[in-house]
């Protein structure tokens, strides 16, 4: 399956506190209005700009901070199909593939806001339409890419009667 | 070959000897959850049709972040929890008992033991030599569901401690110090493992300050060998039994040895908006600060609250300051009531607020106003943090804190230590 959308730009250390403000803690059982909110703190016009298929594009160390899930299943629900960053802290790396949403590593430096991209996650390719360029990006070890082939861990657990790490 | 304690620690819980960066599956002993985390872990759990907890004496769910609740989404919150709890017979821990991570050291957390927590600090217990490691709700679901998850082992780094403490310097600059050297992202995926001649002579709360804060520099774990203070610490709480001695091999291979001559520190702070904006407390002293929290899970422990009253006992605090005190527990809020150290908050002009998180996640009490400061002995001080993108938080030791307080400017505790 091919990923296709345009890319909004972040900087480094965007924390789970600018994705999912404390703030809206009492929004946590209402993700959908919780998502209205997304990386707010980062961008507050990324939630009204968004559409489905775009990709949050940033560099090292998205998603510090705190464990709240909340922080990936939001990108998730704004319709987002990737965040891709030179690196990922973590517990956002961990919670992004358990519900569902691919987490790439790749170099992110000659992405510019806007560009239209196409991430092939099965043939680990991702594509700068805008500017002609293509990557290979970093591939996931094979549990985290079979987990998210599932759709995620609890999705896993379902289909394989348990946590399989050779699958 | 010789094992660093992260991989002794999971090679236990997964049944075979595993080696720093093999994936296993592995026990998990014990699982905790806290009300912005809970919630979701328990949909998690309804969705999947596995409402059940493998081993219900060993998971708990904590009410501490938006603890008393101050809205009605928040109580749900609280009341979904508590029928959960009910339901799968685990136990719940209720308003006002105080932190998580403080009373996991208490009540629960033992050497050897590997713990899940669906909140970040859930690395603290570490300082007590389990293998506890902060995740997200349905990694902490399926832990509570199944008492198993998926491991990475970790590499190690060493942090080799020597020398002793000059005065007017803490645990926590020692953590703040190191996060400042390698970064927030320094130990990305590592286990922080302290040790070196320094560490027999730190106490239980010491070590539990600097276990909490491994995850701001990126790591899984901070681990601390589990010594005669493990031992004692045990004890006190009323849970000798639970204690074992562990330490790493001494042959064991370290992917970077970081040395620490805690004589050589100094005072520092954490400066707006990362943990590894680190300044000497002199280089920002005078800073106007207008709300100063002692307290968390980081710094909220009864030796923390007598380092503060002692600066503060028979002063107040400047008139354009507001104090806010929150003890991490309710043994602590009980034997700082016995010490009368709350007394000399109160006294001082400072608030003593219910054992909980407090001010520290901005959910309820002491959110700041547009350009205000806060200088907090927490863990984070992360745009937003306190509920207000327009302000500014700084993070020192409970004694900067307090110096900090008495005159309204961030303060060198030397100048006003007796
Ligand atoms: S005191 Fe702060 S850092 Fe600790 S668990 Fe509570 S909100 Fe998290």
């Amino acid at each position: 399956m091919i990923r296709k959308g345009r890319a909004f730009k972040f900087g480094d250390d965007v924390s789970t506190d600018a994705i999912a403000p404390g703030r809206y803690f009492h929004l946590r059982s209402n993700l959908p209005e919780l998502a209205k909110h997304v990386l707010e703190d980062a961008d507050p016009q990324f939630a009204s700009q968004v559409r489905p298929g775009d990709f949050v594009v940033a560099g090292r160390n998205f998603g510090l901070g705190s464990s709240r899930e909340h922080a990936p299943t939001i990108i998730k629900l704004a319709g987002v199909s990737a965040v891709l960053a030179e690196s990922f802290a973590r517990i956002f790396f961990r919670n992004a593939i358990n519900v569902g949403l691919p987490a790439v590593i790749c170099d992110t430096g000659s992405i510019q806001a806007g560009d239209e991209l196409e991430l092939d996650l099965e043939a680990g390719e991702l594509v700068n339409v805008t500017r002609g360029e293509r990557q290979r990006v970093t591939p996931l070890p094979p549990v985290m890419l079979a987990i998210l082939e599932d759709g995620g861990l609890l999705e896993h657990i379902k289909k394989h009667g348990g946590l399989k790490l050779e699958v | 070959m010789g094992q660093t304690l992260a991989e002794q620690l999971l090679s236990r819980a997964a049944g075979h000897a595993v080696a720093a960066g093999e994936i296993t599956l592995a026990r998990v002993d014990r699982c905790l959850t806290q009300d912005g985390t809970g919630p979701l872990a328990v949909r998690r759990l309804e969705e999947a049709g596995m409402v059940q907890a493998a081993n219900p004496a060993g998971t708990v769910l904590y009410l501490d972040h938006a603890a008393p609740s101050p809205r009605r989404e928040l109580s749900n919150d609280h009341m979904l929890l508590r029928e959960f709890a009910a339901r799968v017979g685990c136990r719940l821990s209720e308003v006002g008992e105080g932190v998580c991570h403080q009373l996991m050291a208490e009540d629960h957390a033992a050497p050897g033991e590997v713990i899940i927590g669906a909140d970040s600090h859930t690395c603290t217990a570490g300082a007590l030599g389990a293998f506890a490691t902060g995740m997200g709700s349905t990694d902490v679901a399926v832990g509570i569901a199944l008492g198993m998850n998926w491991f990475r082992v970790p590499e190690s780094f060493r942090v080799e401690l020597s020398g002793e403490f000059s005065r007017g310097v803490y645990a926590k600059d020692v953590i703040l110090a190191l996060i400042g050297q390698i970064g927030a992202d320094g130990a990305t995926y590592k286990a922080l493992e302290f040790g070196g001649p320094a560490v027999s002579r730190l106490a239980m709360d010491e070590r539990l300050t600097m276990a909490n804060m491994a995850v701001e520099a990126g790591a899984k774990v901070g681990l601390f060998p589990s010594d005669q203070e493990t031992r004692r610490y045990l004890t006190e709480q009323g849970r000798g039994d639970a204690w074992q001695p562990l330490a790493a091999d001494t042959d064991a291979t370290y992917e970077r040895v970081l040395r620490v001559d805690l004589g050589e520190l100094e005072p520092v702070v954490a400066c707006p908006h990362t943990v590894d904006n680190i300044s000497l407390v002199q280089d920002v002293a005078g800073t106007p600060i207008q709300q100063v929290f002692i307290g968390s899970c980081t710094n909220g422990r009864i030796s923390d609250l007598e380092v503060a009253a002692e600066i503060l006992r028979g002063r107040r605090v400047h008139s354009g300051t507001r104090l806010i005190v929150v003890p991490a527990s309710r043994r602590v809020y009980l034997e700082a009531l016995d010490r009368g150290f709350l007394r000399i908050f109160v006294e001082a002009g400072g608030m003593v607020l219910a054992p909980g998180c407090g001010p520290c996640v901005g959910v309820h009490e002491g959110i700041l106003g547009d350009g205000e400061a806060s200088f907090n002995t927490s863990n984070r001080n992360f745009k937003g943090r306190l509920g207000n993108p327009e302000a500014f938080i700084y993070l020192g030791s409970p004694a900067t804190a307090a110096a900090t307080a008495l005159r309204g400017r961030i303060t060198d505790p030397r100048e006003v230590l007796e």
